[in-house]
């Protein structure tokens, strides 16, 4: 029996009790480790988020202590609240880890394969996803969808050949800024993100839809190529900002900082929202205080450049091409070892 | 001579006025309703007729009105979806351009069944003539008093309101219609909540077929009762069918449910036989979501019984050997039809109205589609066919909404029935631009399983 009005629900055999109301990736966020599902398109912090990539797709075994039947599909985590009993089945289930498969070979078929040229490889979940779930060989024989690249307003890129549409940057657009200027237009697979004739976000917190993209997407042209992440360091600092909590993360090269985020967690989500004059337009060291190097996952390869050896990724090893567009890099990384 | 109870005066010229609807009997059922019974009476004859929905699902249309809640000072709504988009599927739009009044008369007796003040009825973009002979209709309704306020002295209150959608067959699935309707994009919500809970503008709301609507009408007039006699099982009442394809005689047909799939080709009644004395090949039952059937298993199962047109006996067999009523579009192949160019055809379909927000579905259905064009026109390899049997595979019941599983069944059933004629595709690609793979052994009679 659950304690006093909570739900008792298992998760690969792993019990915990939460408050109902509590989704089942919520659930396994309390557990953490392996059973926790990928969540490609919820976002805590982004209300109506979710349901929409299919990555968090869990079988449920039982339904509830009232109501033991099995629920008949397999169903999105991120949007299944829990009922007293449930039993989950996640990465002990073979439905569940092929389902999982299929659902991340539809997200890459579109997408550009081209993590070494990409900003965003080496904090993209999309990347971290494929190698955990995905086949090493495409079954995709056609060419993919393209679109141009667009600047929206001086700060944002949009690369649509990377976006998975997962929504979240519509809903940031929706939820923290006062007006929003940019959707999804057009239907399935010619769906787009898009601002009304191209016009420019602007907006105080509109920055923040760079850190929600899981992707590529959504890149910050402030710091576009100026560095690949895992040579650049996350420091945690703050700053006295009238418009947000100024509660950052800087990521520094050298002395200089390079770009400026939110602080994330082991799920990749922002604990805050941050502005855009703390984003774009505070980047010197005298403008912060200062608090501890950013406590990065041992495995991230953002941490591979300080605190392990650099292990590129197999991408970057097959293919001479890529090794070429990398030289500098693999080279300091052969310096490192 | 079938029962007629939604198309009996469909000949009746003028009949799309109200005057010559009102001379042939028409709105009895909401002075009856409105006179002399309660709401919940109105509810419990609806229950007791066994009236499936119309649109697709066959949800028993008294339980899901029994599953509205009814929380004290919410509004609630009644839709009607009229955005038949379906291909194969033409009966609403007919119903609604012949006989507008009678759409409009289960409108006004379902609302008060519901407590609905505010009605809507979606009309897919296309349908503009039908949206002004709907509007002309609920003008006269409104003139004769059976609309507006305190309806025939009841202190009933209603007010009806056309709604054209853009154009979208997903705008049909009810939560991508609630979205339209309140003025969004037309994306499926993710469910629960689900609208009995949920629904329109965040309140309780019932979505209904513009058939399922219709037929309360001579549920009321007649009762539950007298409508649950016609039919077999729990397959109660008429439905319209819309024929199509290889047939003499194509268009919107009442049948009692329980005709046999056989009788309705072959009568002069209904379909008058394949065209031009060709064979039957294949058959889709219920419009292009509902699995694909060759012509032995469409005529009988595989248990060897009469397959019937009935919601049970159209799935006898699940989705191996069986098929569904789904929405009654009813399309008929004859012996010279590539089953190959239909399955491209449809899945085209679906890929262009992928709404795209959910992966599988958005990718799934064009990956689909183009490996489809390789089988069809040529540059295809075998290994293509299992490629396409997995992608329909990762999609069926992955996906926010069922457009991914209906996107997926065509294609799987296609398969499963049709292999060697893809195989043959593949093997012949220059001679099957010449011409069909024929009628094959898809007529042959079956081996009874024992
Ligand atoms: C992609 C999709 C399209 C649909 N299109 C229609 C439609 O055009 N008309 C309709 O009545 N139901 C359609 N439906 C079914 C509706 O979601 C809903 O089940 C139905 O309107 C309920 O009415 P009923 O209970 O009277 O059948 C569609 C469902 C899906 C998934
Ligand atoms: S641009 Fe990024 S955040 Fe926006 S929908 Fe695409 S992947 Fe998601
Ligand atoms: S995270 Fe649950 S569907 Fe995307």
């Amino acid at each position: 029996m659950a304690e006093e009005g909570k739900f008792k629900v298992t998760i690969d055999g792993i019990p915990v009790e939460v408050a109902p109301g509590t989704t089942i990736l919520n659930a396994a966020r309390l557990i953490g480790g392996d059973i926790v599902p990928p969540a490609m398109c919820y976002y805590s912090k982004l209300e109506g988020s979710g349901g929409k990539c299919r990555t968090c797709l869990v079988k449920v075994s039982k339904g509830s202590e009232k109501d033991p039947r099995p629920m008949p599909k397999l169903v999105a985590s991120c949007r299944t609240t829990v009922m007293d009993g449930m039993e989950v089945s996640n990465i002990t289930s073979d439905e569940v880890l092929e389902a999982r498969k299929g659902v991340v070979e539809m997200l890459l078929i579109n997408h550009p394969l081209d993590c070494p040229v990409c900003d965003q490889a080496g904090e993209c979940k999309l990347q971290d996803l494929s190698y955990e779930h995905g086949t090493e060989q495409t079954r995709f024989a056609f060419e993919r969808r393209t679109f141009e690249r667009v600047d929206i307003g001086d700060k944002i890129q949009l690369h649509m050949n990377r976006c998975i549409l997962c929504y979240r940057c519509v809903y940031v657009a929706d939820q923290l800024t006062t007006k929003r200027e940019h959707g999804v237009l057009s239907r399935g697979d010619y769906s787009e993100i898009a601002t009304f004739i191209e016009a420019a976000l602007d907006n105080d917190f509109i920055g923040n839809v760079i850190d929600v993209c899981p992707v590529g997407a959504l890149t910050d042209k402030t710091f576009r190529f100026k560095n690949r992440v895992w040579f650049t360091k996350p420091v945690d600092a703050h700053r006295d900002c009238p418009t947000c909590s100024g509660n950052v993360t800087l990521w520094y090269k050298g002395d200089d900082v390079l770009r400026v985020t939110g602080r994330k967690d082991e799920y990749n989500e922002v604990d805050e929202f941050i502005c855009n004059t703390c984003r774009f337009d505070t980047k010197r060291t005298q403008d912060w205080i200062l608090e501890a190097p950013t406590k990065v996952d041992n495995e991230s390869v953002i941490t591979a450049n300080h605190y392990l050896n650099f292990n590129p990724p197999p991408v970057i090893k097959n293919s001479s091409e890529l090794q070429a567009a990398n030289e500098e890099q693999l080279a300091r990384t052969e310096r490192l070892k | 001579m079938t029962r007629k109870l939604l198309l009996t005066h469909i000949d009746v010229p003028g009949i799309e006025s109200f005057d010559i609807y009102r001379q042939k009997g028409g709105y009895r059922s909401v002075e009856k309703a409105l006179k002399t019974m309660s709401p919940e009476d109105v509810v419990e004859e609806v229950k007791k007729s066994g009236l499936r929905g119309r649109g697709g699902a066959g949800f028993p249309t008294g339980m899901k009105w029994g599953f509205l809640a009814k929380p004290e000072g919410v509004p609630r709504y009644l839709v009607c979806n009229g955005d038949e988009s379906e291909p194969g599927t033409f009966k609403d739009r007919f119903l609604m351009t012949k006989i507008p009044h009678a759409l409009i008369e289960g409108m006004i007796v379902s609302s008060y069944a519901l407590g609905a003040e505010v009605s809507y009825i979606y009309v897919r973009g296309e349908m503009m003539p039908q949206i002004r002979i709907l509007e002309k209709a609920i003008a006269e309704a409104k003139a004769a008093g059976f609309l507006g306020k305190n309806i025939l002295n009841s202190g009933y209150d209603l007010e009806i309101y056309i709604q054209p959608g853009g154009g979208a067959y997903i705008c049909g699935e009810e939560t991508a219609l609630l979205e339209s309707l309140e003025g969004k994009r037309g994306n499926p919500r993710i469910k629960p909540p689900f609208p009995a809970v949920s629904g329109l503008y965040g309140c309780p709301t019932v979505v209904n077929n513009v058939e399922s609507i219709a037929a309360t009408v001579p549920i009321i007039n007649d009762g539950g009762e007298e409508y649950a006699k016609i039919g077999i099982d729990r397959s109660t009442g008429t439905k319209l069918i819309s024929a199509s394809g290889n047939i003499n005689r194509p268009g919107v047909y009442e049948i009692e449910l329980g005709v046999s799939v056989e009788e309705f080709i072959y009568s002069e009644e209904y379909c008058g036989g394949i065209a031009g004395g060709k064979r039957l090949k294949a058959l889709v039952a219920g419009g292009s979501s509902v699995p694909v059937l060759p012509a032995n298993l469409a005529l009988k199962t595989a248990k060897g019984e009469l397959r019937l047109m009935t919601y049970e006996s159209l799935a006898d067999g699940g989705f191996v050997t069986g098929s569904s009523m789904g929405s009654g579009g009813f399309i008929v192949y004859d012996e010279d039809q590539c089953i190959v160019r239909n399955t491209l055809n449809f899945t085209r379909f679906y890929h262009h109205e992928s709404c795209g927000q959910c992966s599988p579905c958005r990718e799934g259905t064009g990956w689909m589609e183009k490996l489809l064009q390789r089988i069809e026109y040529g540059g295809a390899n075998m290994a293509d066919i299992n490629l396409l049997w997995d992608i329909q595979k990762n999609i069926d019941g992955n996906t926010i909404c069922p457009l991914g599983d209906a996107s997926a069944w065509p294609v799987a059933s296609a398969i499963r029935h049709f292999r060697d004629e893809f195989e043959w595709h593949i093997l012949n690609p220059e001679e099957s631009q010449n011409r069909n793979f024929g009628l094959a052994h898809y007529a042959d009679p079956l081996v009874p399983v024992s």
